[in-house]
């Protein structure tokens, strides 16, 4: 058995007149998926292992109105907004880390005309920014051998613009990385943004995510590397059903792993 | 004789002006259709990203064929324009290629240099054409494009091929009247004319002129009624265009102050009256900046290309999208000026862009990534869900189910916001 984490929360270390320099947000998905627990958990565990002084709102977080917002119910997307952004200045939050790119792009961009202004970090540029400060190192190795693809999200990727932090975390891995045919500000959505994961999709010739598996497949890679849970459970599913045998694992799971955590 | 040719050009010159200002001045009421929002700050960033999306055609080539070929296309166009202006002042004077004696020799390298590129041009129109027609690449060949789209973007090919060999005819026999240049490209086409007398030399020249010309001013013309005023739009588009990160949506303010009277009353504004509708029923509630994007779309079909819904074959096409809303607020803005009493045909832009296209949108912004001249179609595409969701109700089930979680329990899913934090125990313990 691994070491046992304590996660504290905001009121927690507020009851104990403690702040935490991060507040990790760890999205619905995170919290309640299956799937994408265990990248929460390993996000947790390297936040923990750099000695990141962070915390989580627990039940205190509620969905930031992503897809509320973007299916068009502006309204209950500002209701979230007026909560979320009440709890996060009520704790004098000023970073945020969050495992997901919906999240990251609403707290970003849409919460400081509500009267949120935080400096909103997605996971994937926070650990490589541990990394460069030399607070974190990745052991090579374990993927030695292996070939790793990338999806693009569309919210990390043209939504926001990053595109190489994400790539510099694979290389570090010591796997063969190659890139899908449409890549960078050019990927493919995984068909799940938009609210699209939350209702059938209208009839046409395929499914998006399973055009999107396929062209993983043509990479020959074993591992597809993502940022986003919700693109995590589309790739799985598209690449089950065309019996890929290949993983799709968000970069934080692939880290986690290299380092043994 | 002299006297009477300059008044007919005078004559065909002012004709092809005012009836193009009006059709712009059509065009600008019809962008005025839609909400004021405020695009004129950080002037310094707009002229930047419009000199170089626009002027410097800096998005083309992201596809290199089609890119390099529009550059060819483009810098003949801008720099023809030149020899364009010496046609317009011999037609105002009444003189025969005014410029020659002043630039002497250079005149022929001028001519030289403008043969050159109207010969790329001609030849870039016919690449695109056979792209078109005979490679058949499928984004030209979609739904949206049958009819009019189609022979729209062929008839524009054929006039610019049409422009190029009468100014190459003119020059050619001009050549072997005058003597005194010696252009490269038509000097070579001239020996077709080699046993001409002079006379038949001059009415070659006289008419390959005045064809030229007033093809130009008939081409002026059609461009308020043809996706080709993209090349004019292209530029104030790119101007007005959002500075911010594509994944931001604006909010919309007049909810603002609703929510606040629901959580926080004491920061409400009671004086603001609560909002007479939400999102986009027609045109007229779009911002005026999508309606110009409208008409400064060339139909290139990068966005349909790239959108991850239509390239599975759903019937969402964010190209299909501008064109409808360019079509609507023709439209609505025809109905309006000849029923000056009445605001609405009872029509809306719902007619023209279905639920089911609206529904499918992955908000992935590709369309947005895709467009050479930043047009946004996800704004489109968003204000029309707002209309579809909050005014007329018609959300998907699934996204009522969706919408209710998020109210009741936090969470898009039926989970208990007590569990949020379950996952820590495996941690912890």
């Amino acid at each position: 058995m691994k070491e046992k984490i304590h996660i504290p929360t905001m009121s927690e270390l507020a009851a104990n007149n403690q702040q935490a320099e991060v507040l990790f947000w760890v999205g619905c998905a995170g919290s309640f998926d299956d799937r994408a627990q265990k990248i929460t958990k390993a996000i947790v565990k390297i936040l923990h292992s750099a000695k990141v002084s962070f915390a989580i709102l627990g039940q205190e977080e509620t969905c930031t109105g992503d897809p509320a917002k973007r299916a068009g119910n502006e309204f209950l997307f500002q209701m979230q907004a007026f909560t979320n952004v009440q709890t996060l200045n009520a704790y004098g939050v000023k970073k945020i880390v969050t495992a997901c790119p919906h999240c990251f792009n609403t707290l970003k961009n849409e919460y400081p005309a509500l009267g949120g202004n935080y400096d909103v970090i997605h996971h994937t540029v926070f650990i490589n920014q541990l990394l460069i400060e030399g607070k974190f190192s990745i052991k090579g190795g374990a993927f030695q051998g292996k070939k790793i693809t990338y999806h693009d999200s569309c919210y990390l990727g043209r939504a926001n613009g990053i595109y190489e932090a994400p790539r510099d975390l694979i290389e570090k891995l010591d796997a063969e990385f190659i890139e899908m045919k449409r890549c960078k500000s050019k990927g493919f959505c995984c068909g799940a943004g938009g609210a699209q994961l939350f209702k059938e999709a209208e009839s046409g010739r395929s499914e998006v995510n399973q055009s999107r598996a396929k062209e993983a497949m043509n990479t020959g890679a074993s591992i597809v590397a993502a940022n986003c849970p919700f693109c995590t459970t589309m790739m799985r599913d598209g690449l089950k059903e065309n019996d890929s045998s290949a993983q799709v694992k968000d970069i934080a799971e692939l880290i986690a792993e290299a380092n043994d955590l | 004789m002299f006297i009477w040719s300059q008044i007919i050009f005078i004559l065909c010159f002012l004709l092809a002006i005012f009836f193009f200002v009006r059709n712009v001045g059509r065009i600008r009421k019809n962008i005025s259709l839609g909400q004021d929002i405020n695009r004129s700050d950080n002037k310094k960033a707009r002229w930047k990203q419009m000199g170089r999306v626009a002027l410097g055609q800096g998005k083309m080539t992201t596809r290199p064929i089609a890119g390099i070929l529009h550059i060819v296309i483009y810098t003949g166009f801008i720099l023809i324009n030149i020899e364009v202006l010496e046609i317009l002042l011999d037609g105002f004077f009444g003189t025969h290629r005014l410029f020659l004696p002043y630039l002497g020799q250079f005149y022929g390298v001028l001519i030289g240099f403008f043969e050159v590129l109207a010969l790329l041009v001609f030849v870039a129109c016919i690449l695109f054409l056979t792209r078109r027609f005979v490679s058949k690449i499928s984004r030209f060949h979609s739904a949206e494009m049958k009819g009019w789209p189609t022979k729209d973007a062929s008839y524009i090919l054929l006039i610019e091929i049409v422009l190029m060999v009468a100014l190459i005819t003119m020059n050619a026999s001009d050549h072997i009247l005058l003597h005194h240049f010696n252009p490269p490209i038509s000097s070579r086409i001239s020996v077709l004319f080699a046993n001409l007398s002079s006379a038949d030399l001059a009415l070659i020249e006289r008419t390959a002129w005045w064809f030229h010309i007033v093809g130009i001013f008939a081409f002026l013309n059609y461009l308020p009624f043809s996706k080709h005023f993209h090349i004019i739009m292209a530029f104030p588009n790119t101007w007005y265009a959002s500075l911010e990160s594509s994944g931001k949506i604006g909010h919309m303010e007049s909810i603002d102050n609703e929510v606040k009277m629901m959580f926080a009353p004491e920061q409400a504004n009671p004086n603001i009256a609560p909002p007479e509708s939400f999102g986009a029923k027609d045109v007229n509630n779009l911002a005026w900046t999508s309606i110009m994007g409208a008409y400064a779309c060339t139909e290139c079909g990068r966005c349909t290309d790239s959108c991850p819904q239509n390239q599975t074959g759903k019937k969402l096409s964010p190209r299909k999208i501008m064109m409808d809303v360019r079509d609507r607020a023709e439209e609505l803005g025809t109905f309006q000026r000849q029923n000056p009493e009445k605001e609405n045909d009872g029509k809306s832009l719902h007619d023209y862009i279905s639920q089911e296209e609206l529904m499918a949108c992955n908000t992935c912004n590709a369309c947005v990534e895709a467009c050479p001249v930043l047009i946004n179609p996800l704004e489109i595409i968003v204000e029309m869900r707002r209309f579809k969701i909050m005014e007329a109700s018609q959300a998907p089930s699934e996204w009522n189910g969706m919408f209710s979680n998020i109210e009741n329990n936090g969470a898009p899913w039926q989970f208990s916001p007590a569990d949020r934090d379950q996952w820590t125990k495996d941690l912890e313990e």
